[in-house]
């Protein structure tokens, strides 16, 4: 069994499906933070068999779990202050994501304009459907 | 009020659109009235593919108020050749013209113009994606000529697959009440499965019939569509499809009296040309009527009042 200690302030991201952790880390954007991070990869888990962890010391204000909902809306986010949980977090869809998933649109604007950002508006809530702010293409892919 | 663009014919309300069905048909009826309301304006056609008929109904549009155009009329002629974002191709032409038209062959362009200009953008085109004013033509000649938006029956005939004028008159219609649709083409060309589960699921009726004759005598209006070469993998698919529905004057016999054609044009060979003379073929008026409810758009995005 491998241990890896408590932390002070920040988040325990739980329940993330085994795999994907690394790219949770870099959409995150947790590469470009000088702060302690533990990835723990097919932690045994009762519910889901094998999971991911991502334990994450910083100041709990600074992240933005927003797009955690579009990867997996199944992922539980603790907070954690002084050593201790003080909060969980409920995941809603964001309304608008910029940059996490491209257009596959040969057609659409995005496929030439230089530095635009690629944004996806969330058009149907109830099917999770996301757009193409541009060409409105709808988004097909799994993350 | 912030600025307004024009992007999707869905962007303006039933409402507004009531205002600016108005406000052309109060050009069509004074035009004298209109004739200086630009003056000292500027209008930049921004066309970075070819079209010659919406590009000049723009123009005559702006030229009917008293404003003047200016512009390019392909990629070629532009500094897009050499490179330019259309970001910065914007903000360049918002500097030199009081209202822009754009055409773009990708999905979205005038989009990120209108996100970065100071000055009103109207999408003239932008790929097989929107064409606002083509279906704004549509409901004003509609509304101008049948005397109501709603409460009829409206053949759709023709490239119902990727005809993007059929597919945005039909989102635009939908706002109306008791409108029921038949879809006239090959299978090969139907209306796609969004449509039709679209329609379903707003409760709005609607039949997809093989043959023009079988639905004449039911329709209030036929929107006849080309069939394009170049959306078929082979020639010779084209040309067993292309001549499937063309309207002459037999099938126009089993017409009612007061049954309009539209037809955004350009024509082939869809409507035989001895049509042309019927009444109720309008789809020439229909090209005037793209110019006055271009000229009703631009006073209302200049937020110009006569």
């Amino acid at each position: 069994m491998l241990n890896v200690g408590k932390i002070e302030e920040g988040f325990v991201l739980d329940h993330i499906e085994a795999g994907k952790s690394l790219s949770i880390y870099h959409h995150l954007q947790l590469d470009k933070l000088d702060c302690m991070v533990a990835i723990i990869k097919n932690a045994r888990s009762e519910k889901m068999g094998k999971k991911d962890i991502l334990k994450v010391e910083c100041d709990i204000n600074t992240l933005d779990l927003d797009v955690l909902a579009f990867i997996d809306h199944n992922i539980t986010i603790n907070v954690i202050k002084d050593g201790e949980l003080v909060d969980k977090k409920e995941l809603t869809l964001p309304k608008e994501i910029k940059n996490i998933i491209k257009c596959k649109n040969p057609r659409c604007i995005t496929s030439i304009e230089q530095e635009l950002p690629h944004i996806f508006v969330l058009t149907d809530e109830e099917n999770e459907i996301y757009r193409c702010k541009y060409c409105e293409e709808k988004y097909n892919g799994h993350f | 009020m912030p600025m307004r663009h024009l992007m999707n014919p869905l962007d303006f309300t039933v409402e507004e659109l009531d205002s600016l069905f108005d406000l052309a048909n109060d050009i069509e009826k004074y035009p004298a009235r209109y004739a200086h309301a630009c003056d000292g304006k500027k209008l930049a056609t921004c066309f970075y593919e070819p079209s010659t008929r919406t590009r000049l109904s723009f123009e005559s549009a702006m030229l009917s108020l008293g404003g003047q155009v200016l512009g390019f009329s392909d990629a070629g002629s532009s500094s897009a050749s050499k490179g330019e974002s259309v970001s910065d191709t914007i903000r360049v032409i918002s500097c030199f013209a009081d209202i822009c038209a754009m055409r773009h062959p990708k999905e979205g362009a005038p989009m990120v113009a209108a996100d970065k200009s100071s000055i009103p953008v109207i999408n003239a085109g932008d790929g097989g994606h929107q064409h606002p004013t083509q279906t704004l033509t549509d409901l004003l000649t509609i509304r101008s000529l049948k005397g109501r938006l709603g409460h009829f029956t409206i053949g759709l005939c023709g490239d119902l697959k990727f005809g993007r004028t059929v597919h945005s008159l039909i989102n635009a219609l939908v706002r109306y009440p008791e409108i029921h649709f038949v879809f006239i083409s090959p299978p090969e060309l139907k209306v796609p499965d969004y449509i039709t589960d679209m329609l379903t699921e707003k409760g709005i009726s609607y039949e997809e019939v093989i043959r023009l004759e079988e639905c004449m005598p039911d329709l209030d209006m036929l929107y006849m569509t080309r069939v394009q070469r170049e959306r078929f993998f082979n020639e010779e698919d084209y040309v067993r499809l292309k001549d499937f529905y063309i309207l002459n004057k037999a099938k126009m016999a089993l017409a009612k009296d007061d049954m309009l054609v539209l037809h955004p044009l350009p024509r082939v060979n869809e409507i035989s040309v001895e049509v042309d003379d019927d009444p109720r073929a309008v789809y020439f008026k229909q090209v005037q009527y793209g110019v006055y409810v271009r000229m009703a758009l631009i006073l209302t995005l200049l937020e110009i009042t006569v």
